[in-house]
C-alpha cells in the first residue's frame, strides 16, 4: 500500500486518503496524484471490507441469505432485503398478499428517508457544518424507534421474508408514522433554509464534479447520482414493483450534473417519499401479512433477476439456481460499485476539498461496494 | 457477571478531603487519582468499518450522547486518541492497517471490540475466506460488546465498564 | 422492442447466435472470440442502442466458465442478456471497457474472483483481495483450510 506513496518523475505528489479517514464514509482507500493541490488522478483501492458475501451465500438457504444483505448497504437494509425476497418470490411464483405489499413499501420509504437524512448530516459534516449532523440523527432516531416497535431492531432488521413480512405491524405504527410525517414536513423546509441557501455551501457545491449524461450512462451510474445529470433511471417508475405502479409520485431529475444538482435531487426525493407515505398510511389493506410457503424453499433450475431502487440506486439480485435448497451462484449488483467508477472522471482538475464534496454527493457506502 | 456490581464504592472522587486552614489536604492513592482522571477523559478514534459505525454515530448523536461521559472529542488521528472502538468487521486486507493504527497510539491505550464481527467474526464466521474471526487476533481487546449491531445503550455500557476498569487500576 | 422483435433483429445482426429459451429477457449466447465486434454493434446499431451495461457476472460451471452481460437501452428501454462460454483452464475474453466505461471495475472483479483474463483491459489486477493472494476464491474448487471454516 504505502510503497506507492511518494513523488513521481514529473514531481507530482502521490498521497493516501484512507482507509481510516473521517470523510471516506467507510474504508475506502484512495491514492491521489496531485500537482500542488490540484488532483490529476484518483485511484480507488477497494477490498478493505470484502467479506466474501457471495461465496458465503452459496451455502446458505433461501431464507437465510436475506440477513446478509442487510449488512451490505446497511442504510437501506429494508430495501436490500426486499430485493432478495422479490427474487425468491419470482423464482417460486409466490403471490404476496396486498397487506404485505403495502407494508413493504411503507418500510422502504421510511428507510429511504432515514438514509437520506444520514447522507445529509454526514455530507454537511464533511463540508464543515457540524450542526446538521445532530439534526439528522434526531430524525433517524424517530424513524428507528418506529421500526424497532414493529421489526425488533434499529439498523439491520430482517423483516422481509419470501412471501411477505415476518410479523404484523404494531398497533401504534400508523399513529406514530402520521405524527412523524407531520413533524418532518416542517423540518425539511427548515433544513432547506439552513443548508441549501447557505452561501458557503453553495459556493462549495456549485460547479464541482460535473458528470455529463452520456458519461453517467457509460459509467453505469444509477440513483440520484445519475438523476442529477438528467438520466431518468428510477426503478420505481421504469419497472414498477409492489404497489409503486398505482401511486402518484414523481421521478426527480435535475440537469445541472454537478454536486449541487445531486444534492437537490436527494432533498426533493425526501419530499416525494413523504408524499408516498401519506398516500399509503391511511389505506393499509386488511388481510394476511405473509403468504403460506413451504418450510424449505427450493427454487427451480434457472436464473432470476430482480431489481429495486435503494437510496443509492439500482440494487439487483441475480440468482442462478440448480434446483437445490441453496443458490448455485448469487450476484449482487450494487449501486455504489458503478457510482464509484465515475469518481476519477469527476474529480480531475479539482482540489482535495472538492473531492470530499464529490464523495459526499455520491453517497457511497463501502460495504455495499466491496460486498 | 456485571462489571458495575464489582465496583460498589461509588465515590465520585477518590480519596478523603480534610479541610484545614489554607485550603485542605487530600489523602488518596496516586493510582486512584490518575485512574479517575484518565477514565473521565477518553478520546475515541474515528474508526468504523461497517454497520456498527452507524450505531456508534448514533451514540455520538444527541439522543444517546456519549460526550456526557467524556468521549466528546473524537480524533481522526491515532496519535491523539486514547481508545479505539473497533466498529465493524475486520478483513484480512484491513488487519495490517488496524495494527498500524494501534501501534501509532500512545500509551495508555484501550480497545473496545464493538459488535459480533469484531468479537468473533460474527455472521461472517462460516465459509468466508477473507474475514478475520475476531479483532483480538490482531490487537489485544479490553471490552467486548455483543450485538449485531449493539444498541447505543450497550455501547455506553461498554464505555462505562471500560471507565471502571481503568479506575480499578492495573490488576 | 419486444422479446421476439429483438430476437429477429439480433439474428440478422450477429454471426450465428444461439438463443436460450425460457428466460425473462432475450438471452443470446455468442462466441467469445468475436465479442468485441458484437459489443460495438450492440452499442451503436440503430434500433438497438444498448448503452447501459448494468451487470457483469461470471459463473463457474465446473467444466466451463460463463460470462453473463446484462445490457439495457436508455433510449428504447429494452434489455438483452449476452452469454459467452469460456474454457475453464484458460478463460480469456476481450474487454469492453472502452465501449462501456463501467466494465473496467466489473472486469477487474471477475478477474479477481474467477481468474478470467480480459484482453486489452487497461489495468487488469486484483480489486478486492491483496495483490499476493493465491487462487481464485469464487471458483467451486477453491480450498482454503486456513481461513474458511466449514459448517
Amino acid at each position: 500500500m504505502i510503497e506507492e506513496v511518494g513523488t513521481t518523475e514529473t514531481g507530482d505528489l502521490v498521497i493516501n486518503v484512507g482507509p481510516q479517514h473521517p470523510s471516506t464514509h467507510g474504508v475506502l482507500h484512495l491514492v491521489i496524484t496531485l500537482n500542488g493541490e490540484t488532483i490529476k488522478k484518483v485511484e480507488p483501492h477497494l477490498g478493505y471490507i470484502h467479506r466474501s458475501i457471495e461465496k458465503m451465500c452459496e451455502s446458505l438457504s433461501y431464507r437465510q441469505f436475506i440477513y446478509v444483505t442487510s449488512r451490505m448497504d446497511y442504510l437501506s437494509s429494508h430495501i436490500n432485503n426486499h430485493g432478495c425476497a422479490l427474487c425468491v418470490e419470482k423464482g417460486m411464483q409466490i403471490e404476496v398478499p396486498a397487506r404485505a405489499r403495502v407494508i413493504r413499501v411503507l418500510m422502504d420509504e421510511l428507510t429511504r428517508l432515514a438514509s437520506h437524512q444520514l447522507w445529509w448530516g454526514a455530507m454537511a459534516m464533511d463540508i464543515g457544518a457540524l450542526t446538521p449532523f445532530f439534526h439528522a440523527f434526531r430524525e433517524r432516531e424517530a424513524i428507528n424507534d418506529i421500526m424497532e416497535e414493529t421489526c425488533g431492531a434499529r439498523l439491520t432488521m430482517n423483516y422481509m421474508v419470501p412471501g411477505g413480512v415476518m410479523a404484523d405491524l404494531h398497533p401504534n405504527f400508523q399513529k406514530r408514522v402520521i405524527e412523524f410525517i407531520r413533524f418532518f414536513r416542517t423540518k425539511i423546509d427548515e433544513y432547506d433554509e439552513l443548508v441549501t441557501g447557505n452561501i458557503i455551501f453553495k459556493s462549495r457545491m456549485q460547479g464541482v464534479g460535473y458528470l455529463s449524461p452520456e458519461d453517467a450512462v457509460s459509467y453505469g451510474c444509477t440513483g440520484p447520482t445519475a438523476r442529477g445529470s438528467g438520466v431518468s433511471c428510477d426503478i420505481r417508475k421504469l419497472y414498477p414493483y409492489e404497489v409503486y405502479g398505482q401511486l402518484d409520485f414523481q421521478e426527480v431529475t435535475a440537469t445541472g450534473g454537478d454536486c449541487f444538482a445531486r444534492y437537490k435531487v436527494r432533498m426533493q426525493e425526501m419530499r416525494q417519499s413523504i408524499s408516498i407515505i401519506e398516500q399509503l398510511i391511511d389505506n393499509i389493506p386488511k388481510g394476511e401479512f405473509q403468504a403460506k410457503t413451504k418450510a424449505v424453499l427450493k427454487l427451480p433450475k434457472g436464473e432470476f433477476y430482480s431489481r429495486v431502487e435503494t437510496a443509492r440506486g439500482e440494487f439487483g439480485v441475480y440468482i442462478i439456481s440448480e434446483g437445490g435448497t441453496t443458490p448455485y451462484r448469487i450476484k449482487f449488483r450494487s449501486p455504489g460499485f458503478s457510482n464509484l467508477s465515475a469518481l476519477d472522471h469527476m474529480a480531475r482538475g479539482h482540489k482535495i476539498g472538492d473531492l470530499v464534496a464529490i464523495m459526499g454527493t455520491l453517497d457511497l457506502v463501502i460495504p455495499d461496494i466491496d460486498r | 457477571m456485571d462489571v458495575s456490581t464489582q465496583n460498589t464504592d461509588n465515590k465520585p472522587f477518590p480519596g478523603e478531603v480534610h479541610p484545614t486552614a489554607g485550603g485542605g489536604i487530600l489523602v488518596t492513592k496516586l493510582d486512584e487519582v490518575i485512574g479517575w482522571a484518565r477514565s473521565n477523559s477518553l478520546w475515541p478514534l474515528v474508526f468504523g468499518t461497517s454497520c456498527c459505525a452507524i450505531e456508534m454515530m448514533s451514540t455520538a448523536g444527541a439522543k444517546y450522547d456519549w460526550s456526557r461521559f467524556g468521549f466528546e472529542v473524537a480524533r481522526a488521528t491515532p496519535r491523539q486518541a486514547d481508545v479505539i472502538i473497533i466498529a465493524g468487521t475486520i478483513v484480512n486486507k484491513m488487519a495490517p492497517v488496524l495494527k498500524r493504527l494501534y501501534d501509532q497510539m500512545a500509551d495508555p491505550k484501550y480497545v473496545i471490540a464493538m459488535g459480533a464481527c469484531a468479537t468473533s467474526g460474527g455472521p461472517f464466521f462460516y465459509n468466508t475466506y477473507s474475514v478475520v474471526k475476531g479483532a483480538d487476533h490482531v490487537i489485544p481487546v479490553d471490552v467486548y460488546v455483543a450485538g449485531c449491531p449493539p444498541r447505543p445503550e450497550a455501547l455506553l455500557h461498554a464505555l462505562i465498564s471500560l471507565q471502571e476498569k481503568i479506575r480499578r487500576g492495573p490488576a | 422492442m419486444t422479446k421476439e422483435e429483438l430476437k429477429v433483429t439480433l439474428e440478422q445482426l450477429l454471426p450465428s447466435p444461439a438463443f436460450e429459451e425460457g428466460a425473462e429477457w432475450t438471452t443470446v449466447v455468442i462466441d467469445p472470440a468475436g465479442w468485441e465486434g458484437t459489443a460495438r454493434k450492440l452499442r451503436s446499431a440503430e434500433g438497438l442502442k444498448f448503452d447501459y451495461l448494468f451487470c457483469v457476472t461470471a459463473i463457474d460451471w465446473k467444466t466451463h466458465i460463463t460470462m453473463v452481460y446484462h445490457l439495457t437501452s436508455t433510449v428504447y428501454r429494452h434489455t438483452v442478456v449476452v452469454k459467452a462460454t469460456l474454457d475453464r483452464a484458460n478463460p480469456v475474453i476481450g474487454t469492453v471497457s472502452d465501449i462501456w466505461r463501467t466494465a473496467e471495475f466489473h472486469e477487474r472483479e471477475a478477474f479477481d474472483l474467477f481468474g478470467v483474463e480480459f484482453k486489452g483491459h487497461p489495468d487488469l489486477r486484483r480489486l478486492f483481495l491483496t495483490d499476493d493472494w493465491k487462487g481464485w476464491p469464487l471458483r467451486k474448487d477453491y480450498e482454503d483450510p486456513v481461513n474458511m471454516i466449514k459448517l
